[in-house]
């Protein structure tokens, strides 16, 4: 955000917002890790501990926002300051909302590792929906921390392989529901499972979208993917 | 920082002043240096700026307020109606009634507070004391003084309080009917209660009046304008609309001001 603030406090109390959101955001990143190798391995450690830990997500995501109210009622920020303040506002709940998708696929990977014959070598394609969005989110919160505009813009066009990957999971499920019922309930904790992930990639599309209302002032949500990047490059 | 003119507002806003690369003197000191702009009608704008950056000075040659003091020279154009106050053919005392101006420190003259609205009128017009008396009622309505005065419009204008008199003041400026006010820092001797009654009353009076107003708060001028322009060591950095200037800035010489990075 460039130069120093002439309240050295400000400064503090900005940076104080910035790294709680970025130790957030390893939080609910190491969730997401968590939450997918629960589903590889059926780990029931694991599974209790992601259970657990999203208290934690929670309790940031309170905190955060609490801090950006203090900052907006001490300081009536402006321009880029108030830009950083509404958009850790939204990032805090997009990471909040990444936390409840990853605890949702520790409790659904719990209910099919207890009914037990799960061939999850057939769902690589889940976890590597997992890995896509799991790097979205990583650079997301990487172009957060260095408030780059074009490196959020190529997350978003990330997005789109992300859903065509959701897409191809589901297709591949229903044929398995068709060829053997017994598969029926496992298949559908799947669906849920790669919804959860394909959803942890909108998310990280929204926070590099607020990132690149930090950085540039324009409002790229709703809008296309060419639009973004023209934007986000100008 | 350039002296481009700066035309931020849309082609359909009738433009009430027009600014033309004005050049203003304190003896030797160059205090605005190729000031252009175009302040549009029956809006609010803010002139914000650090100390001596020249807004007060800029404010004050809408009216030719500097002409009371020797020294002080304007050179460039400012048309008002597309009419050159500039000009030395231009009288005074209409420009003065037509450009109304308060000032920072409530001012009321030491009379009732009808004559200090009546003291103004009469200097313009010859009215009748029933025509007065409504003229009188409609000022302080309009300053929205009206309730609070009524009843006692034969005491001084100096028993009121801090705010009462800048509404006072205000009151005595639209008596005359002027086409512009302008308001040099005009709350910030008030109390937060009076400043939000003067802000209040800037949103009511844009209906009939071009308001120009000078600040230190920039956060009244983020409430209270429509149109912001920045100002710095005598030049115009930025002009635009105020939620832009306040939310995404163009230069960076503003972004600084308003976020608090100026030093």
């Amino acid at each position: 955000m460039g130069s120093e603030h002439l309240s050295k406090q400000y400064d503090n109390d900005l940076e104080t917002l910035r790294s709680g959101v970025l130790q957030m955001g390893g939080l609910v990143e190491s969730q997401i890790r968590g939450a997918i190798d629960a589903f590889a391995h059926g780990n029931q450690d694991l599974i209790d501990q992601v259970i657990a830990n999203e208290v934690r997500v929670n309790e940031c995501e309170v905190r955060i926002d609490d801090d950006c109210s203090h900052i907006i009622v001490k300081r009536q920020p402006a321009a880029s300051d108030l830009r950083l303040i509404m958009a850790i506002s939204k990032t805090v709940t997009d990471l909040e909302r990444i936390g409840d998708e990853a605890e949702k696929i520790a409790r659904m990977s719990r209910q099919i590792h207890e009914r037990g014959h799960a061939d999850l070598h057939r769902f690589a394609t889940v976890r590597h929906a997992a890995d896509i969005a799991l790097s979205m989110l990583r650079q997301a919160l990487d172009a957060f921390a260095r408030l780059d505009a074009a490196d959020a813009a190529s997350i978003i066009r990330q997005d789109v392989a992300i859903d065509t990957e959701f897409r191809s999971i589901l297709r591949q499920l229903i044929t398995f529901m068709m060829e053997d019922p017994r598969t029926i309930s496992t298949a559908l904790e799947i669906v849920w499972i790669a919804k959860a992930i394909e959803r942890i990639g909108d998310h990280a599309k929204n926070i590099a979208e607020d990132v690149i209302y930090i950085v540039k002032g324009t409002d790229v949500r709703h809008t296309a993917v060419e639009v973004v990047e023209r934007e986000a490059l100008s | 920082m350039n002296a481009a003119v700066l035309q931020p507002v849309q082609e359909t806003l009738a433009q009430k002043i027009q600014v033309k690369n004005l050049n203003f003197y304190y003896g030797g000191f160059h205090a605005l240096k190729d000031i252009n702009l175009e302040i549009p009608e029956r809006k609010v704008t803010a002139f914000i700026g650090p100390s001596g950056c020249g807004k007060s000075t800029l404010l004050r040659t809408f009216n030719r307020m500097y002409a009371l003091y020797p020294k002080q020279e304007a050179r460039g154009e400012i048309f008002i109606d597309g009419e050159d106050i500039l000009s030395p053919r231009q009288d005074l005392n209409r420009l003065r009634a037509k450009v109304g101006m308060v000032f920072q420190k409530p001012t009321p003259f030491p009379m009732s507070i009808h004559d200090n609205i009546a003291f103004g009128v009469r200097l313009y017009e010859s009215l009748s004391m029933r025509e007065m008396e409504e003229r009188v009622e409609w000022a302080l309505r309009k300053a929205a003084l009206w309730e609070e005065v009524k009843d006692k419009l034969k005491q001084s204008g100096t028993s009121l309080s801090g705010g009462q008199q800048q509404r006072l003041c205000i009151a005595r400026g639209i008596a005359v009917k002027p086409e512009v006010l302008l308001l040099d820092e005009p709350a910030s001797a008030l109390d937060p209660i009076s400043t939000g009654r003067i802000e209040e009353l800037m949103h009511e009076l844009k209906n009939d009046y071009t308001i120009v107003i000078v600040t230190h708060n920039m956060q009244q001028a983020a409430r209270v304008s429509d149109y912001t322009a920045y100002m710095y060591l005598g030049e115009m950095v930025e002009f635009g609309v105020t939620d832009e200037v306040f939310i995404k800035p163009k230069k960076k010489e503003t972004e600084d001001y308003i976020t608090g990075r100026f030093g």
